[in-house]
Order: C-alpha cells, then structure tokens, then sequence
C-alpha cells in the first residue's frame, strides 16, 4: 500500500506558514485566512483518508503494523550518531494525525468568524499554520529527537499565539511565563533523551522501545536513590511531558496561557498540544512497562493529583477561560492516570482508555472553548459575574455547550462517559485510592462544569451594554460539528484500533463502575443546578478554604517565593556582583591599560610630517648600520 | 668617465648634495622649499646613478635609462606636489608644512 | 683639463646646494636650485652623455623650477622672507643628517669598487631612442610606456586636485 501522500500533511501547514507568514499582508486578510484554512482542510481530509486506510484496510487481521514511509537522514554525526526526519505510522499517531488536523481545521475556520477585524489577521493565521505543522511534525516523529526539535517548535509557536496580543502587559508575561516553565521541563527531557540514547545507542523509537535489548537489561540495576539508570531517564522525559502536559508542579503556565485568543487556547491549550505529554508517555509506554514500573508509579501519581488538585480549583475560578484551563489540566490528569495505572493484570486497558480519553476529550474540550470563545465574542468579558441568562440570546451555543459539558461529566451516551468508564475500570484493577480520587474528580468534573454551564446560560439575567447575537456561520458550523462529534466518537470501538501491542482488543463497559460515575456526576450536576441555576450571589459562600483554593493554592505565590528569595538572593546576586566586579572588572582595567598606553603614545602621531620623516631616516639608518656591521 | 676623477668623488659629490637636501628638507617649514630640497635629493641620486654607469658598466646604459626615467617621476611628482600646495594654500591661507596637520585628528 | 671642470661644477653644485637649503629669499632659492641642476648637466655633458644633460635642462630646469616660480607667484610670497623653523627642529635635523652621513660616508670608505672594465657605450641619440622604443634585452619599452602613463595620470590629478570647484 502507498503511504506517500502522509508527507503532504504535515507539509501543507508548513507552505501555508510560509506563504502566508511572507505574502500574508501583500494578499490581504481575507484570502491569507483562507489559504489556512484551506491547506489545513485539506491536510485534515488526507489524514481521515490516511486513518481509514490504516485502520480498516491495514489492520484487517487484528493485528496493526508500524508503517515508516519516509525516514531520512537529516543530521549525520557519526556512523552511529544521526539525526533523522521521517513519519512513522502507528494507531497512536495516525489517531493524533485525526484529532490535531479535525481540530485544527475546524479551529481554522472557527477563527475566520472570531479574528476578524483583529490586527495581527495574518499574523495569526501563519502562526496558527506554523503550529499545526509542529504539532504534526511531534506526532509523526520516527525517533525521539525529531520528536524533540517539534516539541520545541510547538512550545515557540504556543509562544508566539500566547503572546498575539502583545500589546497587553499580562499576554507578554503569560507568554514567557508559558515559555520558561515548558523550557525549564523540557531540559528533563533532553537529559532524558540524552541518557537513553547513551544507553541504547539509537534515537529511533523501534529500537528504543524495545524492552529486551541488552542496554536495558544490563541497566536496571539500582542506580541513584533507589531507582535504575533507566527508570529515572524516564523520569526525566516524564518531566519534559509534565510540562508540556501542565501536570502538577509545573502546571502555572496554562491557566495564565489563556490570554491568548479562544481558538487558540481551544487548539494548543486543550485538544492538542497539552496533550504532548501523554502522547510522549504513550509513545515510549513499552519502556514504561517492562523496564521501569517505579517510573510508571511516578506517571500515576502526578496524574491522580493534578486531576484532583486542578478540579478543585475549577470550581472557584470567576474567569470562565481559567475553569476551562484547570479543568483540561484535570483530564491531563485522568490520561496520565490511566496511563500510569495500565498494567497486564487488565490486558493494559489503562493504555487505551488513556488514549481514548484524549480522543473524546479533544472534541468536547474544544467544543468547550469555542463555545466560551462565542459566548466572549458576543458579552465582550471573561468574567462569569458579566453574565447569566444567556441561553435565550445564544440558542444555539447554549445548546453546544451543554452538550460539550454533558460528554466531559461523563454522562451516557455521550463521549467522555465511555472513555472515563475505561480510565474508572483500569483505575480500580491497580489501586482503589486511586479509583477513589478519580470517582470524586468525575463529581467535581460534573460539579465545576454545570456551574460554569447554568451561571452562563442561567442564572439572573445579566444587563448588557450591547446588543448580544449569536456568531456569525464561520464560528458556530465548527461549534455544531464538535458537538455532532462529542455525541458520537464515544461509540467508536477504540479497544480495537489502539492499544499497547497494537492488536485489536474488544472494550466492554462495566456497567457497575459506569452505573457509580454517572450516579456521582449526576449527583454533581444536582448540586450545581441547585445553587447556580437560579439567582445566587456568588460572595455568600467564601470561606476560609475556599479562598485557598480560588487562589490556586498559592502555587504561584510559592514559585515567585523560591525564585525570589531563594535563587535570587542567594545565586543571582552574588553572581552579578562576580560579574560586575571581577569580570567586568578585568575587562575594564584592560580597556583602561589600552587607553592609558595609546593617551601615552598619541603624541607620536603629531601629523608632522618631518617629524615622521626623522622617525624614518633615524630607522634607516639604524637598521643600515645594523644590517651592514653587526649581523654580518 | 672623466679623466683623473675616480668613483668616489662622484659619489662624494652626490652624497654632499643628497645630505644638505635632506637637512633642507627636514629643517625647513615653506612646502615649496621642502619640494625643492626634494629635487636635490633626487638630483643627487641621479650623478650616483650616471656615475655607476659610467665608472663600473659601461657597456650598456642601464644607469642613464634609469636617471632618465628618474626625472620622468619626478616631472610627475613636483606637478602634483605643486597641485596639492596650491589647493592647501587656498584652504589654509599658509604653505607651511607645520599647520597642514588635520588628518592626525 | 677635464678634472678641473669637474670640480669647478662640483663646486659650483656644493656652494648653490647650500644656498639652496639656507636662504631666506624663496625666490633665490629656485634660482639658486636652478644653478645646480645645470650644473649638474654640464657633468652629464662632461661625461658624454649628452641626452641625458639635455633632458636635465629641458624638464628640471625648464620645467620643474619653472614650475616652482609659478607656485611661488600663485601663493603670493615673492618676497616674503622665509621664517625658520625652531632651533631644537633644525638642530635634530642637524644631527640626523650628520650621523646618516656619516654612516654614508663611512660605508663609503670601507667600500672599494672593482675596476671598470673599460668598455664604451653608444650615446649616440640614434642608439638610446632605439632602446627606448624596443623591448627584449636593453629595451626599456615597458617603463617608458608605464612612465607616459604616470605623467597622464598625474597631469589629470593635478588638474583636478588644483581646480577651484563651483561648490568651493
């Protein structure tokens, strides 16, 4: 079978960054807009026809290869030493080429309608191109360095979209804030790289994965703290993709993330990038298996925490785009999670459902924040308290939406029921706490979702100094394919295409465990409904905790402390006083000598020109008598 | 050559005159005296090169040709020079050689 | 006969070389500088080299002090009278060009010359413009061309130099 048309779809992205990028504002908005979304649309279409034949032509006998169509080498070192490009396809990366590209183009046309009459049109769509191409290119990666140079790529453009308005103080701040904590986790991940690599001798991802070569078996023993050479090489890449992933501690970049515009929050912020991490996790899950299960234990933990802690603070948030961030970094949390928790007791369920997870996830996560992009784009606020009773004025991305927070309570039949069902069931094989923490985040999931969704759309009706409509086309066909999309792709049989072996494997749903979280999400949407539904004022019920929880347990506050007081008190100033003193120091005494000399020497060069006409003479003489009597 | 003259009183002779023109030429501040001190130099390397010629190879005429294109260059040189003294005088009001130092700053 | 003709014109040539450098009258000074280059022909004339004696007086004498008196009259100081320099200037002016002479002359006194070898060059006019125009061994085509050139070059230089722009 000719795969060769896959190169098309990460390329097309990168053309439309380039043209539109350099000609962009020669071409105009409108046709710089469409020459975006066009090439993306068709990127999309080529990958749905790319998954089609992968998963239903390909993998006819149960079983699914991985299919390389292009690999070339891109950097050569040495003869073991190289750096290649190429598009590996397996069932993972073919499900993420689906999602990014769908994502991606409805995002595309989304912005059509939203952006319009902003400054930087152009500019935003190149950029837009340029991180879809990234995040392609990561997906795709057939080694683990490919894969890093993308991540990287994706991490500038999130900057760049983050920062689109880069007249707003707090946008720049959030930018760099986003910037510096995903770099400072990504260098776990190149030492990451780096130790594996060192180990296996390869970047490949074939060679890397592969639990039973000798590099590993000779490495497992105890190393450093209790923990092998390769167990913490791979928690050092799970750190690389907690960061990218906003997993808890590293986390403070999304929330502040969101000053960038809604489209963007809903591509990179929710359905795609933010993902990386799991999709890192997933790609080297094989080593995460078989030859690191402590770091596994890692994997699990972060998860469960983040997705508890970052649900909590949901349900406190005023800024309607900040719930929506804390609760993407909840259901990063659950991927983890189910990640962390795949074992063979449960034929690795956790794998797919992770995976799962993230299928659904990206639909009704972007249903979500186009939908709260509508809702901003028609009151003009972020704030919860600018709105209420909406859902008469916005019919339609009211109705969007509910559905949107139906699917991610888990509410059957709507996508997010089945595959949390899957994380709740590979869950409780491993660990009943864990089981026990996901059950009370699916509540809080339901809770924090169904405040935000009645003090929007219910609530007392909010006085508005405009007139409020709803969105123009552009924006809400994507709204209604999402949700048309949020409602369905639960029912895809996803066991059977995705899983850790690459073998199809047939899902079943434990009614047991599906009956108790629909009965906890349910009981969530009761309470929610109860004290948001009708007229509330929300200032009643500040306690003493719920403070602590509104201001996101002072991570923020703790981070600015240790970067303040710690590095830079302690190593910041003493290392500029060096710099000050003894290196600039060093360089000024010599610039000093340099001057004190040429001050003593300036005088020679009087401008006289007898006096340089007796300079001469007086050598010449000099070296005449030198040469002629003395070196003889 | 000249009957009852040796080399050296030639050279003597130019010698004498190339050292004045140099003492002229660095004593001296009036740029037309300087160029002038400059020809004699030239004048006395000129009697070295035509004595050379005449008193050690005479067979050929290398000295004289090179004496010859001597006065060519220095032809050359003093028109030039001479240009240059007339346009310094009509920007400084003065050829002396000690106030035309603006290129040292 | 001949060797006192020599000295008397190395004399002549010494005693005008001196006038030359130290009077204060700049207009004595050319003509001073005059007198030893025609001096200096008659040498050249003394020893048979006679287009080489009259090109001395056409170009040097005709020409360049010619030139000089005009540069004299265009800058305005006829009888301005020379101001000298400072005495510690000409005194280290002194004694550089002692000591080199002395170097000079010392060199000079160590040196012996090999004997002539007594052969005798055409000078005829014929012979030279022959080897001036010819190349090959004892043709000087190469730099007679490259000193045309020069004298072109440096006649277009000094008009521009010397010409009083519109913009001045």
């Amino acid at each position: 079978m000719n795969w060769s048309m896959t190169i098309l779809i990460p390329l097309l992205p990168l053309l439309s960054f380039v043209v539109v990028g350099l000609f962009g504002p020669r071409f105009g908005r409108k046709i710089s807009g469409l020459i975006g979304t066009f090439s993306i649309v068709l990127s999309a279409f080529i990958s749905l026809i790319t998954a089609f034949k992968y998963f239903l032509s390909s993998g006819m006998d149960g079983h699914y290869s991985v299919i390389i169509p292009f690999n070339m080498e891109w950097l050569r070192f040495s003869d073991r030493l190289h750096i290649d490009m190429g598009i590996l396809l397996d069932p993972i990366s073919v499900m993420m080429l689906v999602v990014i590209t769908l994502i991606s183009s409805l995002v595309h046309i989304y912005s059509l309608g939203y952006m319009k009459g902003d400054v930087g049109y152009e500019r935003y769509f190149s950029f837009l191109s340029l991180f879809t191409f990234s995040m392609l290119g990561l997906v795709i990666a057939t080694n683990i360095f490919q894969m890093y140079m993308f991540w990287e790529l994706v991490g500038v453009s999130s900057y760049l979209l983050i920062g689109h308005y880069y007249d707003k103080p707090s946008a720049v701040a959030a930018s760099k804030k986003a910037f510096i904590v995903t770099r400072f986790a990504d260098l776990g991940f190149l030492l990451g790289i780096l130790m594996l690599s060192y180990f296996t001798g390869s970047f490949d991802f074939q060679t890397l994965t592969d639990p039973d070569q000798a590099a590993y078996t000779q490495n497992s023993g105890v190393a450093f703290l209790g923990l092998s050479v390769v167990s913490w090489a791979l928690i050092l890449v799970f750190i690389g993709g907690a960061g990218k992933s906003a997993m808890f501690p590293l986390h403070i970049w999304l929330p502040d993330a969101m000053e960038g515009p809604t489209p963007v929050s809903a591509l990179i912020h929710a359905a795609t990038m933010v993902v990386a991490g799991v999709y890192l996790v997933a790609r080297l899950f094989p080593l995460y298996l078989h030859v690191a299960p402590d770091a596994l234990q890692v994997v699990a933990f972060t998860g469960a925490l983040t997705s508890l802690f970052a649900a909590l603070i949901a349900c406190t948030q005023e800024d309607i785009k900040r719930v929506l961030a804390y609760s993407t970094m909840s259901q990063l949390g659950y991927m983890m999670l189910a990640l962390g928790v795949s074992s063979e007791i449960n034929d690795n369920l956790g794998f797919t459902a992770s995976m799962f997870h993230l299928f659904t996830h990206a639909m009704f996560k972007a249903l979500l924040f186009l939908g709260a992009g509508a809702v901003i784009h028609a009151v003009h606020s972020n704030l919860m308290k600018d709105m209420g009773g909406l859902r008469k004025l916005l019919p339609l991305t009211s109705l969007t939406f509910l559905i949107a927070c139906l699917a991610i309570s888990g509410i059957p039949p709507f996508a997010g029921f089945f595959s949390k069902d899957e994380i709740l069931s590979a869950a409780i094989a491993s660990n009943k706490w864990y089981f026990a923490v996901e059950l009370l985040v699916a509540g809080l999931t339901a809770y924090y979702m169904f405040r935000l969704y009645f003090r929007i759309f219910w609530n007392k009706q909010a006085t508005f100094s405009t007139e409020i409509h709803e969105a123009p086309a552009t924006m809400t066909i994507p709204l209604i394919v999402l949700a048309a999309l949020s409602m369905i792709v639960g029912f895809i049989p996803f066991g059977q295409y995705v899983s850790w072996d690459m073998s199809a494997h047939h899902g079943h749903i434990n009614w047991y465990l599906a009956l108790s979280s629909t009965v906890v999400a349910l009981l969530g949407i009761l309470i929610a409904m109860k004290r948001f539904k009708g007229e509330v004022n929300p200032d009643a019920t500040k306690t003493g905790l719920y403070r602590v929880i509104e201001n996101k347990f002072y991570i923020d506050e703790v981070y600015v402390a240790i970067t303040r007081n710690v590095i830079y008190k302690r190593i910041s100033q003493p290392v500029a006083w060096f710099d000050r003193n003894i290196v600039d120091g060093a360089m000024n005494g010599v610039a000093w000598i340099t001057n004190a000399t040429s001050s003593r020497i300036k005088s020679w060069q009087s401008g006289q020109l007898q006096d340089y006409l007796l300079a001469f003479s007086a050598g010449v003489v000099v070296l005449f008598i030198v040469l002629m009597y003395l070196v003889r | 050559m000249i009957e009852g003259v040796g080399l050296n009183h030639f050279l003597i002779l130019s010698g004498v005159v190339f050292f004045l023109g140099m003492y002229g030429f660095l004593s001296r501040r009036n740029m037309i005296t300087l160029l002038m001190s400059l020809e004699l130099m030239l004048n006395a390397v000129n009697i070295n090169f035509v004595a050379f010629n005449a008193y050690l190879n005479n067979d050929f005429l290398q000295g004289h040709f090179f004496a010859l294109f001597i006065i060519g260059v220095a032809a050359a040189e003093a028109a030039l020079a001479i240009a240059i003294i007339v346009l310094l005088y009509r920007k400084f009001n003065s050829i002396n050689i000690e106030k035309s130092n603006t290129m040292k700053h | 006969m001949e060797s006192i003709f020599f000295y008397l014109l190395a004399l002549v040539i010494l005693v005008f070389s001196f006038l030359t450098i130290s009077s204060k009258n700049i207009l004595r000074t050319a003509v001073y500088l005059l007198f030893v280059l025609c001096a200096t022909a008659g040498i050249y004339f003394m020893m048979n080299y006679n287009f080489l004696a009259a090109v001395q007086l056409t170009v040097y004498a005709g020409g360049i002090v010619v030139l000089i008196i005009f540069s004299i009259l265009l800058t305005h100081q006829i009888n301005t009278r020379l101001e000298l320099a400072s005495l510690k200037k000409r005194l280290i002016a002194a004694v550089i060009s002692f000591i080199s002479a002395a170097t000079f002359f010392w060199a000079l006194s160590k040196t012996t010359w090999p004997d002539t070898n007594g052969g005798v060059a055409d000078t005829s006019l014929n012979n030279i413009g022959l080897q001036l125009m010819n190349f090959g061994p004892n043709g000087y085509v190469l730099p007679f061309e490259v000193i045309s050139i020069l004298l072109l070059a440096s006649m277009v230089a000094a008009i521009i130099i010397a010409k009083k722009f519109s913009h001045d």
